[in-house]
């Protein structure tokens, strides 16, 4: 504890590092998630192509891969090279959390009943139009607690930047694990510092439920 | 095919797989006509309805609208059913949207029209189809009744040329049918140019200027109300009268 205690700024500065990768992270990935999304189920059949082979490239390979590709073989060939590892982390993170954004938020869409999209439609609202405005609303209204899941296991995952230089929190952890033999109290300082974190995605959640129900 | 037509279908065909689902239709809705289209389920008449703003592709034939024929998917569809209203069995109120911006929606993205302009003539509407008092509610704490009328609304609030109605009280309790049939006989001695694809009769009798009578995708008859209910043609009208003015 006394070490946790004297080189406590070392501890928040991971803390925050790991809150910058989350949120970071997660934006991008609702973000390109959602936009892959309305291409999966658009009628342009080359963005609906581009978009599913997305998905199948990227939700079955491997995270730690991502971050091999990021952080070493695309400097390689030019890419990312000089690009902060920040940066790096939350391309990463995103590129393979929006795969998993895109399958909830369209799980979402086919929620919503056709109905909603052909008396959208019927006033003239363009596809665009009808997915802003109708039907992907109502979608978000219907996935918040699968997506919270995903964002859940992204704030997680965001712990396999500490393999490639991220002094986040589990970096820190193994740096403190290796140099204490209070090995207990590391483990649950470090544990509950990410329960914290993803405590309040649950209960951002859980107040999203609530104020979206009355419009459902 | 007269010149005049508001809409006008010719030779209108569609299959659903194997199914025949409109048989050369044939239609030409004057402006200020109220048109009612009745017949058996399966008819073809919902079908009808939706292949008018093409909610339904069709296969041949071809329908035009104010004279423009309907054009493929994209901004020019969406621009000419800005002009078509339309109201569903299932009112499709936006269920994530209160009642006035259910009413406002369209007006403000289609027709860029500003709030204030927007709710100022929503309200104006709701107030015409009696549910003002309702304007802040979400659709799902209305009554069907209620929510039909918003609908009307809705799709009035885009100033349309002619107004579809696909079986709009089908889905209704008794009391709250009389409602909204209220709203559409006010809506017909306006003027307003009208599609109703309906059972009610009663309806058909005293705000249709003509009846079409469907069966099997074929209109098999089209006459006035009163030639069509005190003198039916054909068998399969007669039938069809028959059983349903039996009770």
């Amino acid at each position: 504890m006394d070490d946790l205690l004297a080189e406590r700024d070392l501890v928040l500065q991971a803390f925050w590092l790991t809150i910058q990768l989350a949120v970071l992270s997660g934006l991008c990935s609702l973000a390109f998630g959602t936009v892959l999304a309305a291409m999966r189920v658009g009628p342009i059949s080359v963005l609906r192509g581009a978009a599913t082979t997305y998905v199948t490239l990227v939700r079955n390979t491997p995270l730690l891969l991502m971050f091999i590709f990021v952080f070493v073989a695309a400097p390689n060939i030019g890419w990312f090279v000089g690009t902060p590892f920040l940066v790096k982390g939350v391309i990463a993170v995103s590129v393979y959390t929006s795969a998993f954004v895109c399958e909830a938020v369209r799980s979402g869409v086919n929620a919503v009943p056709l109905g909603q999209a052909e008396a959208a439609r019927a006033i003239g609202l363009t596809f665009g139009q009808t997915m802003t405005s109708v039907v992907l609303p109502q979608a978000f209204r219907a996935v918040v607690p699968p997506m919270a899941s995903v964002l859940i296991a992204m704030t997680k995952n965001t712990s396999i930047a500490a393999v490639f230089g991220l002094a986040e929190l589990t970096f820190r952890m193994r740096y403190f694990a290796n140099n204490s033999a209070d090995d207990t109290t590391i483990f649950l300082t470090f544990a509950l510092l990410y329960v914290v974190l993803v405590e309040l995605i649950s209960a951002g959640a859980i107040g999203l439920e609530r104020r979206w129900r009355a419009a459902r | 095919m007269a010149a005049d037509a508001l809409v006008a279908l010719d030779h209108v065909d569609k299959w659903f797989g194997d199914l025949h689902v409109l048989k050369d239709v044939n239609l030409a809705v004057r402006r200020g006509e109220v048109v009612v289209v009745i017949g058996p389920s399966g008819s073809g008449k919902s079908t009808l309805c939706r292949a008018i703003n093409r909610l339904e592709t069709i296969d041949s034939g071809s329908i035009s609208l104010d004279g423009r024929p309907l054009p493929q998917e994209g901004k020019a569809l969406a621009e000419l059913r800005s002009d078509v209203g339309m109201v569903f069995q299932s009112f499709n109120l936006f269920a994530h949207k209160t009642v006035l911006e259910n009413v406002t929606l369209g007006p403000m993205k289609v027709r860029r029209t500003g709030r204030q302009e927007a709710e100022q003539r929503a309200m104006e509407l709701l107030r015409r189809v009696g549910v003002d008092s309702q304007a802040g509610k979400y659709p799902a704490q209305l009554s069907g009744g209620q929510q039909q009328r918003v609908a009307i609304a809705r799709a009035l609030a885009m100033d349309p040329k002619v107004m579809l109605f696909d079986e709009p009280t089908s889905a209704l309790d008794p009391e709250m049918i009389k409602e909204v049939l209220d709203v559409m006989v006010d809506l017909a001695q306006r003027g307003m140019t009208m599609i109703v694809v309906t059972h009610e009769m009663g309806f058909a009798r005293t705000a249709a200027d003509r009846v079409l009578f469907m069966s099997d995708g074929a209109v098999v008859e089209e006459s006035t109300p009163d030639e069509f209910f005190s003198n039916p043609r054909t068998d399969r009208a007669r039938d069809f009268l028959g059983k349903i003015l039996k009770h």
